[in-house]
């Protein structure tokens, strides 16, 4: 059910959940008031549902695989790099990207909350905010990163980042194999969500 | 705080269970409520700090049972009401009218220049780097020791990271100091360092050897240890630059 839906007074309506009921009412208030604004309200939601996503941070991905120049910037100063292509904004102002490689995978989390790089990821899903997931990534990253389908061999360096500060990262996914040839538009295509949080790797189109 | 916020390590949870396509905001409400928080911004304490602190002091019982929207609700209002801008009575006398007429719709209010602009006042976002005039105390490739500091305020300083053996992997210059700048005491901005520290330096023999974590530390969560590494980390030359800058203020 859409928002707009529920606010026009849907032929079904559901009665109000505590939260729903309470969130309303604050709302109301500050309405009332003349501290908020709706349309302010609105398009903030709107823009997080919309316009702020993985999507930014595949673009930037991409440009980094077939950029070297570019990626070299990337990891040196990633705010400053992400902007190149207009994407900045609230928990973005210290971004970090780290590589993954064949020998090092990285993987990201925030024990404490849910810091998480919004400008090319969105808001974080419910996943990463959870209590399995931050009580468990620290201390057995292997096992946590197969409950996503992630093995990964036994050689491999693995580094957990846990997002203390105001610096969210972002991880820049192996290039896969099997993309030869692709535009950077069809690289990002390919970059999941997942991958630029370390817990997943990007698959080439044969999978 | 040792609050149970603090859950690096803790044991009992099961497996993480992601959602394949899902929503950004699962019930309206939610979406009510981030975007309430963000347009006031204003009215509630506007440093992240000190909202992250009123979270971690929700009741245990009553942070492990809510959702993290429901937590981000109880911050609004607790953040609303500390700051005398609603009170406890108005709110639930207006959620008294509303359970009476659910289906009320809340009143509009519209400022269109603000709602055109959203794009660009998104986009500034609210930066903590400072330039302090202290030198940094460590550099990439120090030992270092985390301290066992056990404050009941705000702290960024997990449990499972203290007192622990860890090496500069990162400087990033001078930050707001998160333990002070909660409580309204100042932004006291302290350098601030991504330090490694080896999985069996926190769990012991039975962890890989492979495995590190690594996290971003204030200067006063860190004593030193020892000597400097002999095999230096990467040094940033970007980071490296900063430093020196940061010595030569006025």
């Amino acid at each position: 059910m859409s928002e707009q839906d529920f606010e026009k007074g849907h032929h079904h309506p559901r009665p109000l959940s505590p939260s729903a009921l309470r969130a309303k009412s604050i709302e109301a208030l500050l309405v009332e008031k003349g501290l908020l604004a709706s349309d302010v309200s609105d398009r903030i939601v709107e823009t997080y549902e919309k316009d702020v996503g993985p999507l930014n941070g595949a673009k930037v991905v991409a440009r980094a695989w077939c950029d070297p120049v570019y990626k070299r910037r990337l990891l040196q100063n990633g705010t400053a790099a992400i902007a190149e292509l207009g994407f900045g904004g609230p928990q973005g102002e210290h971004m970090q990207v780290v590589e993954n490689t064949p020998r090092v995978h990285n993987v990201v989390c925030c024990t404490l909350c849910s810091c998480y790089p919004w400008p090319v990821l969105g808001l974080p899903p419910v996943w990463y905010k959870s209590f399995e997931y931050r009580a468990r990534i620290v201390r057995a990253p292997r096992v946590v990163l197969r409950e996503f389908g992630l093995d990964l061999p036994p050689n491999v360096e693995l580094k957990v980042w846990d997002s203390s500060s105001e610096m969210p990262y972002l991880v820049l996914p192996e290039h896969p194999a099997g993309t030869e040839g692709m535009s950077e538009a069809e690289l990002a295509a390919l970059v999941t969500r997942d991958s630029m949080i370390g817990a997943a790797k990007v698959r080439g189109p044969k999978g | 705080m040792n609050g149970i916020h603090d859950m690096g390590d803790m044991d009992g949870f099961g497996p993480v269970q992601p959602e394949t396509n899902e929503f950004v905001f699962h019930e309206p409400w939610e979406a009510r409520v981030f975007g309430m928080s963000m347009a006031s911004a204003g009215l509630a304490p506007a440093p992240i700090d000190a909202p992250r602190h009123l979270i971690e002091r929700l009741d245990p019982a009553v942070y492990l049972a809510s959702s993290y929207y429901e937590r981000w609700l109880a911050w609004l209002e607790k953040a609303l009401v500390a700051g005398g801008v609603l009170s406890r009575e108005q709110i639930e006398a207006k959620i008294k009218d509303i359970s009476a007429n659910p289906d009320l719709l809340i009143p509009r209010r519209e400022d269109p220049a603000t709602a055109e602009n959203i794009g660009a006042l998104i986009r500034r976002g609210n930066p903590v780097t400072r330039t302090i005039r202290t030198k940094p105390r460590f550099a990439v490739g120090d030992r270092v020791m985390t301290r066992n500091l056990n404050p009941r305020g705000h702290t960024r300083l997990p449990r499972y990271s203290r007192g622990k053996h860890g090496v500069i992997a990162a400087y990033h210059g001078a930050h707001v100091f998160p333990d002070t700048n909660a409580h309204g005491l100042g932004e006291n901005p302290q350098h601030l360092y991504t330090v490694r520290i080896s999985a069996r330096e926190l769990w012991g023999d039975t962890a890989e050897a492979n495995e590190c974590i690594l996290i971003d530390l204030w200067e006063s969560y860190l004593a030193s240890d020892g000597s400097k590494s002999k095999t230096s980390v990467t040094r940033s030359p970007a980071n490296a630059k900063r430093a020196t800058s940061k010595t030569s203020s006025p």
